[in-house]
């Protein structure tokens, strides 16, 4: 279904929070009870309005970091301390009350059954959102013969999104996680050391199959052009770069 | 009717920024770069820049022809539909109208087409008439390559997507085709100030 043209207006929704987990100190994960919620592919956004009383409104677009058929729809807000959107998302809306959401938004950066394995999955800081998507289809899937190798580079053990369910998915036999610790690591780490450098993409890609990588710009900027560098095409690679911004 | 979000206030609103902010946007000092895959890097000996499609000749500039031809400064707003805009950015590069003089075209749609394979389309009046150019120069530096350097079609009245990163060619067609992200759902206009983000906006 790749390249599938998403024809039809997407129309703003009330969106009720139903829950939140804190996954890290700056991290958390708000589930939506969307009624009419059309479905999305994994990899997918939403975009979010709140309005103000004088009618000023703010929007922002945060990845889906649920898998497609779940019973809500979950985004993880990165709590930017000075933003204007993520503060009032993190601390503010309670469980019961709405906002609005409309989507699902992008048609590129996602993975689904037809695209077939293996797949090398990429993610930088709070650009693993989208690839936790992937990652619990991926699993749900259940049947996917191939590999499913996640590389996520997170600061330090605390930053790590997702990490519990990260050492599940890895136990699954079609699932690789290896995750790299940047800025300090524990004495006992078994994961990487330092930032995914050229060996640790070269002994993680694939000889064929898609990539996605998803993060701060730095970051896919490095690792796209690394693969690309190490013989692999273009045109496998899928990106989705996070700017400087995003509050 | 649109449900006020109990307790959200936002930020602090001068009413200066708000006549130049779209709805929906907000201003951002930093420049975010987004793009679909790697960025693409043609030397620029082997660079060109091509009109083709529905016109009465093809025609090619090289790198050095393109440089060649009479720059403009150029200082506008740029409204990303990611949200961001930034204001006063500063480029320089040849309007596509000095482009087109050299042409004799027989349509009004076109395709942008780009290394990497990135496409978007756009209507003869919205890159005529001063309001388009493909630029090589940001701040008054070469154009870096995650920007969309060497060169960039530069059509700041529409979202951002419009202005092609690493475009090599205008190609005339026969009707207005959506581009990369026109058919993932991105409106086919993309005007920020009716803010035409996605189909049916």
């Amino acid at each position: 279904m790749e390249g599938t043209a998403v024809h039809g207006r997407l129309t703003w929704q009330l969106a009720t929070l139903v829950d939140r987990v804190v996954e890290t100190p700056k991290a958390m994960s708000l589930m939506f009870d969307l009624p009419d919620w059309p479905g999305h592919l994994a990899g997918q956004h939403v975009d979010v309005r709140l309005t103000a009383e004088d009618g000023y409104q703010a929007e922002r677009s945060y990845s889906i970091a649920s898998a497609p058929g779940e019973e809500h729809v979950t985004i993880t807000v990165d709590r930017i301390p000075d933003g204007e959107v993520s503060p009032f998302l993190t601390d503010e809306l309670m469980v019961g009350e709405t906002i609005e959401i409309r989507g699902p938004i992008g048609g590129f950066f996602v993975w689904e059954h037809s695209l077939g394995g293996p797949i090398l999955l990429v993610g930088g800081g709070s650009g693993v959102v989208p690839i936790r998507s992937m990652l619990r289809h991926w699993a749900n899937l259940k049947h996917e013969p191939t590999c499913a190798r996640l590389l996520y580079s997170a600061r330090t053990l605390d930053d790590i999104i997702y990490q519990r369910e990260f050492a599940e998915l890895g136990a699954l036999e079609n699932v690789d996680v290896t995750i790299a610790l940047t800025r300090e690591w524990p004495e006992d780490w078994r994961g990487l050391r330092g930032r995914i450098d050229k060996t640790a993409l070269e002994s993680a890609a694939w000889s064929s199959g898609l990539t996605y990588i998803c993060g701060p710009t730095p970051f896919v900027e490095a690792v796209s052009s690394t693969l690309v560098e190490l013989g692999h095409d273009a045109a496998s690679i899928k990106t989705e770069r996070f700017g400087p911004t995003g509050t | 009717m649109t449900p006020v979000t109990r307790g959200f206030h936002g930020r602090p609103r001068s009413p200066g920024d708000a006549s130049r902010l779209p709805p929906g946007q907000y201003l951002t000092t930093d420049f975010p770069v987004l793009s679909y895959g790697p960025t693409p890097h043609t030397p620029l000996q082997e660079w060109t820049f091509k009109i083709d499609g529905a016109v009465a000749e093809p025609v090619t500039w090289s790198w050095e022809q393109l440089l060649a031809l009479p720059p403009e400064p150029v200082v506008r707003d740029i409204h990303c539909v990611t949200k961001w805009s930034k204001l006063d950015t500063r480029w320089r590069g040849v309007s596509v109208d000095v482009l087109l003089e050299a042409v004799q075209f027989r349509t009004s749609y076109l395709t942008a087409w780009c290394d990497g394979g990135y496409t978007t389309n756009h209507l003869l009046e919205d890159v005529t008439g001063g309001k388009a150019w493909v630029v090589y120069e940001y701040d008054g530096q070469p154009l870096p390559a995650e920007h969309g350097g060497p060169a960039r079609l530069l059509v700041p009245h529409l979202y951002f997507w419009k202005s092609a990163k690493w475009v090599r060619g205008l190609t005339f067609t026969d009707g207005d085709h959506a581009g990369f992200w026109e058919m993932y759902g991105y409106h086919i206009h993309g005007d920020p100030w009716k803010e035409q983000r996605y189909t049916g906006d």
